[in-house]
């Protein structure tokens, strides 16, 4: 058989192999993510099946993968939203980002891989999955209740941190020297800066840009923008993704809402084949003893995200019961910390992060959901209920 | 003294208002970015939490909305009176006796002869929004105008028959 046919027939067996997943995650009731992981697991390095023409395609799939859920995420938030929310919930995303970094920065100290593997761990156990949380959310019907906004704001803001986040991470990663290391971080923040300035002043002029009727030129005009912008960030050590998400930022309106319509199916297909990917690329032989510490960090990191959303939900003035449901369904982790992942071993970090970065991802989006239903069980809400009275009591008796 | 309606974004799925009742329940309409409604109740022992969530499509939001806002339009209106100078609005019943019953609106020529518009018939506990002039008037009916006082005044007189 030529390659050609060959290549076809592979990428042919895994997007439908993806499919498979994807309808026994739906069956489930979860997200497909972690399904996909474990899928590219078994047939990649040291897995079941090895796996071996389409590996060109899955590679620049994967990083469109990438391009595409950032430029998706960018669509989603105006940039006014985004300043909004730092202004209204700085402390809270402040308090989650000290608390959700430091188990991530310890593992990787403790475990050896030095201070720029740092770094990326802290950004890995730090970033919640929006997407699976906005799920989860719509599927418990909480999406009227009154903490929602407070667990959605903590979303923006590590979204939105991650502008600033990946940039710095990426010029760690090149950085060779001190210097050289410090200048290219100033120049990446310096292009954040000046990208975020043109989305918030001249986001209309963007917008009119790309803006089409017609959602095939829609769709070309905004993907090629998106990935032109992610290629040139990317020559500048800015991080495609942050391109993209900027991007993103700066359409607004009805460009970006029909842009949302266009992009979605392609979005779904190349990060799926990103989430593939990074199981492919994992190997097994290195995860096995990387699951220990994925469990004990997954419990720590769903324990500081629970004391997260209670806090920032009782800054907010929710009562008790609401301060427990926010701090549970701040607990999974997803694409952003997979995407830190990727970056940080295609520069030559560890390997083993990339395989408990995924260990940890898929448990605690796994475990993530189900005990987001803990707080409507009937026992928790009763217990919830008797700490708010003997609280009512002992403020009445003082 | 008009409902107290809080709006709140949620970034990335949609807008929620909520609106807290008299007796203190919070109702809240979720409007989704995908297009989607949903009404939402509150717990009564949780306020935070919405007790019971019900997805609306389309037309059922309109339904809705239409049984709501018929028996609304006369307080809107009410409450327009108050905000426009120099503009009025009378509810000018038609009697039995009125020369009108069983004629179109069209007949009146109150646009033409008063300036004012009719822009609701009240009919029992119906409401027939924005009537043409082929609509027909019954006895019992409410016409509800919109127009200068002296143009009011006139059209009362003449829907009464004098």
């Amino acid at each position: 058989m030529d390659h050609g046919a060959l290549v076809l027939i592979e990428i042919g067996a895994l997007i439908l192999g993806i499919g498979l997943l994807s309808r026994l995650a739906a069956w489930m009731g979860i997200s497909p993510i972690p399904l996909i992981l474990l899928g590219g697991l078994a047939f990649g390095e040291g897995g079941l099946i090895p796996f071996s023409a389409g590996e060109e395609f899955i590679e620049i799939g994967a990083e469109i993968g990438v391009i595409l859920l950032l430029l998706m995420l960018g669509l989603e938030y105006t940039a006014q939203e985004l300043v909004g929310n730092l202004k209204g919930s700085r402390t809270a995303g402040l308090i989650d980002m000290l608390l959700n970094a430091a188990p991530g920065a310890l593992i990787a100290l403790l475990l050896g891989w030095g201070p720029v593997a740092a770094v990326a761990m802290a950004g890995i156990t730090w970033v919640s999955s929006s997407g699976v949380i906005a799920k989860v959310l719509q599927d418990l019907g909480r999406l009227t209740n009154r903490e929602t906004p407070v667990v959605l704001s903590i979303l923006v803001i590590e979204d939105f941190a991650m502008a600033f986040y990946l940039p710095v991470l990426t010029a760690l990663l090149i950085g060779t020297s001190l210097v050289t290391g410090t200048i290219s971080v100033v120049i990446a923040l310096l292009s954040v800066v000046l990208i975020l300035y043109i989305a918030l002043r001249h986001g209309r002029f963007v917008s009119r840009l790309v803006w089409s009727k017609e959602a095939d030129v829609l769709l070309l005009s905004v993907l090629g923008l998106g990935l032109l912008v992610s290629g040139l960030a990317a020559g500048a050590n800015v991080s495609s993704a942050v391109g993209a998400f900027l991007v993103g930022i700066a359409i607004s309106g009805p460009a970006a809402k029909h842009a949302q319509r266009v992009l979605t199916p392609l979005r779904d297909l190349f990060a799926a084949v990103f989430f593939l990917f990074i199981g492919l690329s994992t190997d097994t032989r290195e995860l096995v003893p990387m699951i220990v510490p994925a469990i004990l960090l997954a419990i720590v990191g769903m324990g500081t995200k629970l004391l997260t959303g209670y806090y920032a939900a009782r800054r907010a003035g929710i009562a008790e019961p609401g301060r427990w449901r926010a701090g549970f369904a701040l607990m999974p982790r997803g694409e952003f910390s997979i995407v830190i992942a990727g970056l940080a071993v295609a520069a030559g970090v560890d390997r083993s992060l990339a395989a408990l970065a995924t260990a940890y991802v898929l448990i605690t989006m796994v475990v993530g959901p189900l005990l987001a239903r803990i707080p409507d069980a009937e026992r928790f809400k009763a217990a919830t209920r008797r700490i708010q009275a003997n609280r009512r009591a002992r403020e009445a008796a003082a | 003294m008009p409902a107290h309606v809080e709006r709140t974004e949620l970034p990335g799925i949609g807008v929620r208002h909520d609106i807290v009742t008299d007796q203190g329940r919070r109702l809240s309409v979720l409007n989704l970015r995908d297009g989607g409604r949903e009404i939402a109740l509150a717990d009564e022992d949780d306020p935070d939490r919405a007790s019971e969530t019900i997805e609306l499509n389309d037309d059922e939001a309109i339904a809705l909305s239409e049984v709501l806002g018929g028996s609304l339009i006369l307080t809107q209106l009410a409450g327009l009176r108050e905000q426009v100078a120099g503009l009025s609005i009378e509810q000018i019943p038609v009697r039995a006796d009125s020369p009108f019953v069983g004629r179109p609106l069209g007949d009146t020529k109150a646009r033409t002869r008063t300036r004012c518009s009719i822009v609701a018939i009240v009919r029992e506990t119906e409401v027939l929004p924005a009537p043409g002039p082929a609509d027909l008037l019954r006895s019992g009916d409410t016409l509800v105008a919109v127009g200068t006082r002296d143009g009011l005044d006139h059209l009362v007189r003449i829907v009464g028959g004098s």
